[in-house]
């Protein structure tokens, strides 16, 4: 069995906006909501064109079990729904709101009624909320476990991205949501720890959570180096209690469910006042951006305005969803803040530009770096031969994309890129090959009859 | 607006890149240079100045031909003709020296796909098919400045022939660490070959597996053998070896288990060819030899995913 230390990259810091405390933005003129924000179903919209709407007033209801409702986080009018590209490339549906200004909050708002499990698992479905850390996986569907298979409920409040300190600033401002959130966890799952995961640069975090956190049973702050990717969720489970999530298990096979902090204070908050997950504080950083800035702004606000209201030194030749190391470029400024952006973060032409590959000189950096131990060099020479059976060996589908080889590349290979491919190659692979057995087996079963 | 760069992740890397590890590897190459200097005189210079000209030459000249993208700046051929150069007798022939960055270059490093694809290291074979060309020449040693030869003398012996053969004087220890004795200009100084060692260390160009397990090898194994082991760490090629060339990347394996295994087989293969073999010297040949062990050593120490379940 493994033991030891997982590996990872020392990645700059960055955190200027640590002491900004989140600033609203005026209120847009117009914000564009988009129905996938989520891992799984795309919400299906409720509003038709014409219609208005108000804070906290459902624009969209879940489209499925794996999805998660949408509310404004504006009052105005519903001015049409677009197709739009979204960042992943795929087609998407946006809701379009014109704004009136006023901010008027629905008369709908109003706190649910939680007084056990089940009920509070519903509210968090009605809350809207997703991964909030990045994934944007419906935490509904997390929460949606027997209580009993439960014994660690981890709070992630790792922030290992540079630049991001979105949930630093949860930590700090919204302390009491955090804890009460965990105090709702510990009643309807009493799990035997709660353990929040802050890494050790957040010092300030680490107090105020170890303050605040004092009066709940089981409670604990677990301040861990500040090495990346020390929020990704296996890292964080192993980090915290030493489990080991196997290939192809999830976190509760081995007891644990893994929440991110501001996650768990929009869940406290929504039970606490009925406002469902409407706005979103974002981290705006960045060499292209003049006075880096945390933005409290609504889900569905164009980058353009975000930016704009910070201010921009020169014109951002890229800019990120997220953290440079797992965060995703936005195609154009016209992009919407969505549920599970927790930065945006704008650069100038010299920190845009792509680095130019050179042959591998097999250092074995990718190697030594890779918290899951994987092979990234012989995953890429893999994956060029066309090589589904080596890929398989390799274990690529245990890669969580955290770039920690690319990042430490010396000859600048693309290598966690190529993961990504060889990933989709090896699914296309045991796809076929399941499909052929299967007809295989139809064949043989055919014969028998005959 | 239109005009903005969309990549995958990662949007930030580190700082070292091929360029900035081989110039790294050059700068702990300095104080062998300055020892090779002080102790066989300006020739030494000239002999390495050579050695790394020709073989950036070689490595351009092939690129141009075969038009392939020119690596000349990422150093690794600098560093593979000043690797040679340190391992000639500072009174090498001038035209055999190009030989050898030649064939360094371009038989065992371009012909086999250049930077990464070469399964040898290119100093060290180039430095074997000389040791088998000019066997004159690449073994007779030019006395050192402060060593114990007459004043008059135009040839010395190593160490190792010294042990060997068991005739002549043995320089002391301390002449022994600080290169005042008989043997390839760049291998005799271990200060200085410990100084750039440490170096690499310190900015982790390479790791202490391989070295510490090559070198670890030798004096355990010459003392259990009862050869004198200071002396038998301290002559020779070691310390060039087991620093600067054991610790090839493409030559050898990238886990350090893989590494340990890797040291530990170049110093079992010295040890052999010291004590029982024809020459008195071993290290290129059980590094070479390792290298072609290289694959196998990699398959037998592939890391363990994190997670992983076995099918």
């Amino acid at each position: 069995m493994f033991s030891g230390k997982l590996h990872g990259i020392h990645a700059p810091h960055r955190k200027n906006t640590v002491d900004r405390v989140p600033v609203r933005l005026p209120v847009p003129p117009v914000i564009t909501v988009p129905m996938s924000m989520n891992i799984g179903a795309p919400a299906k919209p409720v509003v038709k064109p014409g219609d208005e709407v108000k804070v906290g007033q459902m624009i969209a209801e879940a489209g499925g079990f794996m999805s998660a409702p949408i509310y404004s986080g504006v009052s105005g009018k519903v001015k049409r729904l677009d197709e739009i590209v979204s960042s992943n490339g795929r087609f998407d549906t946006v809701v379009v709101i014109e704004t009136d200004g006023q901010q008027a909050v629905w008369e709908g708002v109003k706190p649910p009624v939680v007084t056990d499990k089940d009920s509070f698992v519903e509210a968090v479905r009605q809350c809207g909320c997703v991964g909030l850390g990045g994934a944007g996986f419906p935490t509904s569907v997390k929460l949606n476990v027997d209580p009993n298979r439960v014994h660690a409920i981890i709070i992630n409040g790792a922030e290992c991205e540079p630049y991001i300190t979105s949930d630093t600033r949860t930590m700090i401002d919204n302390a009491d949501d955090v804890i009460y959130g965990a105090q709702l966890l510990q009643k309807y799952y009493t799990a035997e720890r709660i353990v929040i995961g802050i890494e050790d640069n957040k010092p300030q975090c680490v107090k105020i959570m170890e303050e605040a956190g004092k009066g709940v049973p089981g409670f604990e702050v677990a301040a861990l180096p500040a090495l990346y990717p020390q929020g990704g969720e296996k890292v964080l489970i192993y980090n915290t209690t030493g489990e080991i999530v196997p290939e192809g298990k999830l976190p509760i096979d081995v007891g644990a469910i893994v929440i991110n902090c501001t996650t768990l204070a929009v869940i406290a908050k929504y039970i606490r006042t009925g406002m469902p997950l409407v706005e979103k504080v974002v981290t705006v950083d960045g060499s292209a951006v003049a006075n880096p800035q945390n933005v409290i702004v609504p889900v569905g606000t164009p980058i353009q305005d975000v930016l704009n209201f910070v201010g921009l030194k020169c014109e951002p030749k890229k800019v990120l969803y997220g953290g440079p190391m797992m965060g995703t470029s936005v195609p154009s400024l016209e992009a919407p803040v969505m549920k599970n952006t927790n930065a945006v973060l704008a650069f100038d032409a010299k920190d845009a530009e792509d680095p130019v590959p050179s042959a591998c000189i097999r250092c074995g950096r990718c190697v030594a770096h890779c918290p899951f131990n994987l092979m990234p060099a012989a995953i890429e020479s893999a994956y060029n031969n066309k090589e589904p059976e080596t890929l398989k060996a390799l274990k690529v589908n245990l890669c969580m994309e955290c770039g920690c080889c690319s990042f430490s590349c010396p000859a600048r290979r693309p290598l966690v890129q190529v993961n990504k491919l060889a990933k989709a190659m090896l699914n296309q692979y045991n796809a076929e090959q399941k499909a052929a057995a299967e007809k295989k087996a139809a064949k043989e079963k055919e014969k028998e009859a005959v | 607006m239109n005009n903005m760069i969309v990549s995958v992740n990662p949007h930030i890397y580190a700082k070292d890149t091929t360029q900035t590890i081989m110039r790294d590897v050059l700068i702990a190459l300095f104080p062998a240079v300055i020892a090779s200097i002080v102790f066989f005189g300006v020739k030494a210079l000239l002999v390495e100045v050579v050695c790394v000209a020709t073989a950036m030459l070689c490595e351009w000249a092939f690129e141009k031909i075969t038009k392939k993208p020119c690596t000349v700046m990422d150093l690794s051929a600098a560093v593979t003709g000043l690797i040679l150069a340190l391992n000639l007798p500072v009174d090498i022939p001038i035209w055999q020296a190009m030989f050898g960055s030649f064939v360094a270059i371009i038989v065992i490093k371009q012909f086999f796909g250049g930077i990464g694809q070469n399964f040898a290291n290119p100093a060290i074979t180039a430095r074997v098919i000389m040791l088998v060309a000019f066997s004159g020449a690449m073994t007779t040693w030019a006395p050192a400045a402060f060593s114990n030869a007459p004043a008059d003398a135009v040839t010395a012996a190593t160490p190792l022939a010294i042990i060997a053969s068991g005739e002549g004087e043995l320089p002391t220890l301390a002449q022994m660490f600080l290169g005042a004795r008989g043997g390839s200009m760049g291998e005799t100084s271990c200060l200085a070959l410990l100084l750039g060692g440490i170096y690499l260390i310190y900015r982790r160009v390479i790791s202490w597996h391989t070295p510490v397990a090559f070198i670890g090898t030798v004096l355990v194994c010459t003392a259990l053998l009862g050869q004198q082991p200071l002396y038998q760490v301290m002559a020779g090629g070691l310390f060039l070896g087991a620093f600067f060339m054991a610790t090839d990347y493409t030559t050898s394996p990238p886990t350090p288990a893989g590494k340990l295994i890797f040291g530990v087989g170049c110093g079992l293969i010295t040890v052999l060819i010291r004590v029982w073999g024809n020459f008195p010297e071993g290290v290129s040949f059980s590094i070479l030899l390792m290298n072609i062990l290289n694959p196998y050593i990699c398959d037998w120490t592939k890391t363990k995913p994190f997670g992983g379940v076995q099918a």
